[in-house]
């Protein structure tokens, strides 16, 4: 049996908040969002038309959930899967991504700021095909800074070996 | 026509969305998306680092499931909640063929709802992406 890759530091660091990072709604990028999937539907391009639909402004299209304020005086964000924090027993070089989630609260339109906090929801260790496998599950709440309401949250599987 | 909570039923279908990502729809989704990582675009990077080619983005992929069923329900609903797994790699230039199926339909807490099992299918059958999703109709 291979020494356990979950150490009681990385253990600790379940359910330990990141600091907030802001993303940006906006119509440009929704659309450019939207033409990259290939939508065709108005409410991804035209105002008025997400407007009849009853909608504030361009609304997100499924899997956008706005885009990270960049900072060139700050280094690009880590990995989420692998973080910077306590690592496992030995290095895990490579990583896979699993799997995603989200689940909505709320309508998200162009003109919203998000405040995206991160966590590690879940470990696991799992000897599989390609060997001893660290299982992360991290979740990333978004709230609406204008009214502070929960608008989504995203779930992530990461899997280093 | 897009479909309504009347005459959705468990065990139907949802039309198929079938894709095919040329190189340059890769490029417009790593701007579309900020994953500017080289192995969906640059071919050199991707074969150093063991893969025989590049590859579809994942969140490409699950963007596309959102889309098949973002179609399906027009305005007639939203999705509530809705994710998949990467099982398979895709490449661009192939198809991958979005599908449904309705698994559930019921009310809960005054909110219509159906689950639906989406997938995304290579061009040899194989289920690269399975997933699901919850959708709330009008």
């Amino acid at each position: 049996m291979a020494e356990p890759l979950i150490t009681p530091e990385l253990q600790a660091t379940i359910g330990q908040k990141s600091k907030p990072r802001l993303h940006e709604v906006d119509k440009l990028q929704i659309r450019l969002f939207a033409r990259s999937v290939g939508h065709t539907d108005p409410i991804y391009y035209d105002e008025e038309a997400a407007k009849a639909a009853g909608y504030r402004s361009l609304v997100c299209p499924p899997g956008y959930l706005g885009t990270p304020v960049f900072n060139p005086k700050q280094a690009e964000p880590a990995m989420p899967m692998q973080g910077t924090g306590p690592q496992p027993s030995r290095p895990l070089n490579r990583i896979l991504n699993g799997g995603t989630e989200i689940e909505y609260f709320d309508d998200i339109c162009a003109g919203d700021v998000l405040e995206a906090v991160g966590y590690t929801s879940d470990l696991q260790e799992r000897e599989g095909s390609i060997g001893q496998m660290l299982i992360t599950t991290s979740k990333t709440e978004y709230t609406r800074k204008s009214d502070g309401k929960l608008v989504a949250v995203a779930t992530g599987t990461g899997i280093r070996y | 026509m897009a479909a309504t909570w009347d005459e959705v039923q468990e065990g139907q279908s949802i039309p198929e969305l079938r894709k095919n990502c040329s190189t340059q729809q890769l490029v417009i989704w790593a701007a579309g998306s900020g994953d500017f990582y080289q192995i969906h675009y640059d071919p050199g990077f991707a074969t150093k680092t063991g893969l025989k080619d590049i590859i579809v983005h994942g969140a490409l992929k699950n963007a596309f499931l959102g889309q098949a069923v973002h179609d399906w329900i027009g305005g007639n609903g939203k999705i509530k909640k809705y994710g998949c797994s990467y099982r398979g790699m895709d490449y661009p230039n192939e198809d991958i063929v979005c599908k449904g199926v309705i698994k559930r339909k019921y009310e809960e807490n005054g909110e219509k709802l159906v689950d639906v099992e989406v997938w995304t299918e290579n061009p040899e059958g194989k289920q690269t992406t399975p997933g699901y999703a919850t959708v709330v109709f009008k």
